[in-house]
């Protein structure tokens, strides 16, 4: 139980990835599949961004920094949170937003030429 | 301007892809021309970025300055050097060659788009070969792939649904290279891979990297189509446009299967990837077990492109083979894999891109006597297709030889029956094609052994257009030159892989 | 022993290859220049061959590294006694037989001939580059070539029967091939050279015996593939569908012999008398291909084609030369080599006759022969002359080659192998000798108007190689000295010199 709680981030995270992928691969709806792909994008959003947290830190911005020059060894790391993790999921949001775009641009044009969202349907019309 | 070169390769197709759009709403034929000459810049920047690898050694390149591990580093080695110059020589001539396909499968209004997606396509997979940094990585990792969905949702029936599927199974991939990523970041603290290199041997033990590695695998496998995650890629090959096809087959994968050698050379290091985890001995029975699935599969088809696909299946258990095998002359066939095969298949792939653009074939079994129509085309054809199967002196051979080398001095007589099995395999798919090219043209003739046969139609030599024939010519060329001077590819450039120590 | 680089072996390599280029791009109308290329270009490589003769007679070696293949090994041409023995006799069949397939093409207005030369032409180059080629791995790029070049040969007529032979031909060869690269990727890992040397490079390497026992079975099976070895003939009598000078030249001298050319080198050039001995291999080689000698006559006995009959007789004899290389005594060895040259000369004309029959009277079976030989005269005296040959009665040439067969065989003190020898001369009498009979002494089944000999390219041809076949039967050291060449490869392979 303390293991689980401890790092209730991950497990967190864990539980939703495998909600995603679940509805990616079991789902035969298009849309339920993109829905399923922004859940396990979110996931992983998720877990950088708590790895990123430390218990009791604030936010990376100096305080003080207008007035004086703070010498680096000064500096307590263990205050701030860790940016660079947050940095990097700016990158993944717009990337993850693109996909989204993208997948949900196709189930337009999937729909136009075979007027369902269902793979199953889909695949019948096709072959 | 030389030290500036590796960052040319991307900035110019990066900059050209944006005014293509732009330029093109005023008059739509000048995007090819825009994007030819861009490629063609980044190819020459390619080139002097190899030549200056070749004599003063491989290039940091740091973007805007930053040093490493901060700031984002291109790196370029021998061997990525040489992809990277491989990968702008084949979508250079793959650009020459796509022009009239292009303007027949695609509308007229949407070429500039085309033409901007094609160009950020290329550069994303530039990118991927020289960056020095794992974030980044991932990044052009996703460009390449979304370029890659709209690419090939602009081909015909069942594209939409084949770009639908690589969205999702892309995004799974690049995911999970993404969660390896984090891994790596929660026990290292650091995303450049260099530095990766050094602060990971200290903590080998920990689950955390196992997890990382796993995910890296499973992230760079789906995106080359490494068996058995390779579902989207038969179908993302057979229903994109020809020219897409033709870009992507030879390049993509094999910079994805470039990726897989830099992760687990360069980033982990070989002593972690071979000994502390099984990798190697799982990932040899998955390339075995791949390379056999696709010969087999490629034999069932009667698209000539699903077969391709297949094929290329089967061949990227090659290259997966050759790092596996975990020794000096098993990565050096798997390097020297990625460029026999990538000239192979390209030339297979324009082939198949004149002939449908010539004449609409696409079933195998319509291939009957088509020498008669284009005859140089169809040399090149059998030439690239020795290649495949590994007819010395053409490069396929070569690579073979190398993995059976590997393969013999590691003692896996398994996996050398594997790879000459395959070779088997794949002459009956290449064979019956070249059957029905050159000899069926008289079949239904009662016993024409007496040798008086008749020509009951003569039919006129309609060869490939120019611009479509010089680049396959090129490229079969190619695949005897890689063949003919693998010796001097192999010092060149892929000596420089194999880890000190190795046998 | 002593070295000359020379170029020589690159050039008559090169010849026929870019002579094959000059025919590939000649107007399929334009035949008399098309075989224009093809005489010049034959001559040339005669001239090439031969002049290396001087050389090689002195018992020097001629040497020539190119191109870096792989790390550590080049594409290498090495000429010895056993090489240029080969290369002399593809090199110099191939004027005869091009003047016989113009004959024989125009006479049938053929279909496809620029393939035709074309492919035939490259066939030379392969067969000239495994005759000088100086380690394995050249052997196995010509090896290779060789079979992807005759490919198109067997599926000439584009029939259904053709790509099937041709199916069958490449499924057999090209298992064949993968055996071989299989074996000389082995050899190369542990034995760390694959360069020919008389006498063999394995011993010493201190190879596990049951892995040196299978590489043996390896590079045997895939040779004797292409060598016709039973039970991996089948290939070869149906790719008999092939135009008869392919069946002539090829699959009497470049093709068969090529795999009967690896079987020596690899007996005794890689693995060598003493390590054979070492590894209980040699008589299990021997009474294998024996079985071949006997079976392979029987089934000949039971075929009622000419060329089908003719193809297992070719089975037959190729298996003696690799019997005669497995007794590893000097006599057997001698006769081995010098059965490569005299089987050619004496099989070519079997073939050429066939052709010529089949040219002039569409006749392909032996049951319609009946007759034929007051009808061709020279034709079938050529016949009969081979024939005579090929069972051993002198003073043809075959009678040489066989005697020191024998005579090797009681030198191995082996003297079952005497009796195989033996009874498949008697079988060879038993298969040839009816068709000369009813040839020459039955009556023809239509009356005949005479004499009606085929045009002259086909007869001055196998005229040509029968009398050379009786040349060679009382000189054999006649002009290219095949005798003191065969003796001498021997020695040295004995003498590992």
């Amino acid at each position: 139980m303390e293991f689980i709680l401890s790092k209730f981030n991950y497990w967190i995270y864990i539980i939703m990835m495998m909600i995603g992928f679940y509805a990616m691969i079991a789902k035969r709806n298009l849309v339920k599949k993109v829905i399923g792909m922004n859940i396990f994008q979110t996931a992983i959003i998720l877990f950088y961004v708590s790895i990123g947290a430390k218990k009791g830190a604030t936010i990376p911005i100096l305080e003080a920094a207008h007035h004086a020059k703070i010498p680096p060894e000064s500096i307590e790391v263990a205050k701030y949170i860790n940016p660079l993790p947050h940095v990097l999921m700016l990158t993944a949001i717009v990337v993850g937003v693109s996909v989204t775009g993208v997948a949900l641009a196709l189930i337009i044009l999937i729909y136009r030429r075979y007027h369902t969202v269902e793979e199953d349907e889909i695949l019948r019309q096709l072959s | 301007m030389m030290q500036q070169a590796p960052a040319f390769t991307i900035v110019i197709l990066l900059l050209t892809s944006f005014w293509v759009p732009i330029i093109g709403m005023i008059k739509k034929e000048s995007a090819y021309y825009l994007s030819l000459i861009a490629i063609f810049f980044s190819f020459l920047a390619a080139c002097a970025t190899l030549y200056t690898v070749i004599t003063s050694g491989p290039i940091h390149y740091r973007m805007g300055g930053w040093p490493p591990p901060w700031g984002i580093e291109f790196v370029v080695d021998y061997l990525n050097g040489g992809v990277v110059v491989l990968i702008s020589l084949i979508s250079l001539l793959t650009t020459i060659s796509a022009k009239k396909s292009v303007e027949q499968e695609i509308h007229r209004s949407k070429w500039p788009l085309f033409w901007s997606l094609y160009l950020l396509l290329i550069l994303s997979l530039l990118g991927m070969t020289e960056t020095g940094d794992m974030f980044n990585m991932y990044v052009y990792l996703e460009v390449s792939s979304l370029t890659a969905y709209g690419l090939i949702a602009m081909g015909e029936r069942g594209a939409l649904l084949a770009s639908f599927n690589y969205v999702i199974l892309g995004s799974v991939g690049a995911s999970f290279y993404l969660l390896g990523v984090g891994y790596l970041y929660i026990a290292t603290g650091s995303l450049n891979m260099a530095d990766l290199n050094k602060i990971l041997p200290a903590i080998y033990h920990s689950k955390v990297i196992f997890t990382a590695f796993a995910f890296f695998i499973v992230g760079i496998g789906l995106k080359m189509g490494l068996f058995p995650l390779h579902m989207w890629l038969p179908d993302a090959y057979t229903h994109a446009p020809s020219a897409i096809s033709t870009l992507i087959a030879p390049t993509m994968t094999k910079v994805s299967a470039y990726v897989f050698f830099r992760i687990i050379l360069s980033v982990f290091n070989p002593q972690f990837s071979w000994e502390v985890i099984p990798a190697a001995t799982l990932l040899r029975w998955i390339a075995a077990v791949g390379i056999i699935y696709g010969s087999i599969m490629a034999i069932a088809q009667k698209d000539i492109k699903r077969m391709l696909a297949y094929s290329s299946i089967s061949q990227i258990g090659y290259i997966v083979l050759g790092i596996a095998l975990a020794n000096q002359m098993g990565l050096i066939g798997g390097a020297l894999h990625i460029f026999s095969h990538a000239f192979a298949k390209g030339c297979l792939f324009m082939i198949v891109m004149a002939v449908i653009y010539k004449t609409g074939i696409r079933n195998i079994d319509d291939f009957k006597g088509l020498n008669k129509k284009m005859p140089f085309t169809m040399a090149a054809f059998c030439l690239a297709a020795f290649s495949m199967i590994g007819v010395p002196p053409t490069a396929g051979f070569f690579s073979k030889w190398y993995l059976v080398l590997g393969t013999v001095s590691g003692r896996h007589w398994f996996l050398t029956a594997v790879i000459l099995m395959s070779s088997l395999l794949n002459a009956v798919y290449f064979f019956r094609i070249i059957e029905k090219i050159y000899f069926s043209s008289f079949v239904g003739l009662v016993n024409g052994g007496h040798g008086h046969h008749e020509h009951h139609e003569v039919v006129a030599v309609a060869e490939a257009p120019l611009g479509m024939l010089v680049p396959i010519l090129i490229m079969a060329a190619g695949i005897l030159a890689v063949g003919l001077f693998n010796t001097q590819i192999i010092h060149l450039l892929l000596q420089f892989i194999v880890p000190k120590g190795l046998a | 022993m002593n070295t000359v680089i020379s170029y020589k072996p690159l050039y008559a390599v090169l010849v026929s290859l870019i002579g094959a280029f000059f025919i590939l791009f000649t107007n399929e109308k334009k035949q008399n220049l098309r075989e224009a290329w093809t005489f010049i270009a034959a001559f040339i490589k005669f001239g090439i061959v031969v002049s290396m003769l001087p050389v090689i007679l002195q018992g020097k070696v001629i040497k020539l590294t190119l191109l870096e293949l792989a790390p550590g090994l080049s594409l290498m041409f090495k000429i010895d006694f056993f090489g240029l023995i080969f290369g002399l006799v593809a090199s110099g069949l191939w004027i005869v037989t091009s003047l016989y397939s113009i004959g024989y093409m125009r006479g049938l207005k053929e279909h496809a001939q620029n393939r035709y030369f074309f492919a035939f032409a490259l066939c030379l180059s392969a067969t000239m580059g495994i005759a000088f080629s100086g380690n394995l791995l050249t052997f196995y790029l010509f090896y290779e070539m060789l079979t992807i070049a005759t490919y198109p040969l067997v599926t000439h007529n584009e029939d259904e029967e053709a790509v099937k032979a041709g199916r069958k031909y490449l499924t057999y060869t090209l298992t064949a091939g993968v055996l071989i690269l299989f074996a000389i990727g082995a050899t190369y890992i542990y034995a760390g050279t694959l360069e020919f040397t008389p006498g063999g490079f394995l011993k010493g390497h201190n190879i596990p015996i049951g892995l040196l026992q299978v590489l043996l079975v390896a590079f045997l099976v895939g040779c004797g593939v292409k060598a016709g070895v039973m039970p991996f003939h089948a290939w070869l009598p149906s790719a008999m569908v092939a135009p008869t000078p392919v069946s002539a030249l090829l699959h009497a001298v470049a093709v068969v012999k090529a795999g009967v050319f690896g079987c020596v080198r690899i007996i005794a050039y890689v693995f060598g008398p003493v390590l054979l001995k070492d590894i209980h291999m040699w008589l299990i080689v021997a009474y294998f291909v024996s079985f071949t000698i006997i079976v392979s006559s029987l089934f000949a006995l039971a075929s009622d084609n000419l060329k089908r009959r003719l193809a297992f007789s070719t089975i037959s004899q190729l298996s003696y030369i690799i019997l005669g290389a497995a007794l590893l005594s000097k006599a057997s060895l001698t006769g081995s080599i010098l059965h490569i040259p005299n089987h050619a000369y004496m099989k070519i004309t079997l073939f050429f006759c066939a052709g010529a029959i089949f040219v002039k009277t569409g006749k392909r079976n032996i049951s319609e022969l009946d007759g034929i030989g007051l009808q061709m005269p020279f034709t079938m005296g050529a016949f009969t002359l081979a024939s005579f040959g090929m069972v051993g009665i002198p003073p043809l040439c075959g009678f040489i080659s066989k005697w020191y067969l024998c005579l090797g065989t009681l030198q191995a003190h082996e003297i079952f192998f005497l009796f195989v020898l033996l009874t498949s001369a008697v079988l060879n009498a038993a298969y040839f000798f009816p068709i000369v009979y009813a040839a020459f002494f039955r009556k023809p089944a239509e009356a005949t108007t005479g004499m009606a000999e085929a045009s002259i390219p086909l007869v001055v041809p196998l005229s040509i190689t029968v009398v050379m076949a009786i040349i060679f039967g009382i000189f054999p050291n006649f002009f290219f000295h095949f005798f003191d060449l065969a003796r001498n490869a021997a020695t040295s392979i004995l003498t590992g010199m």
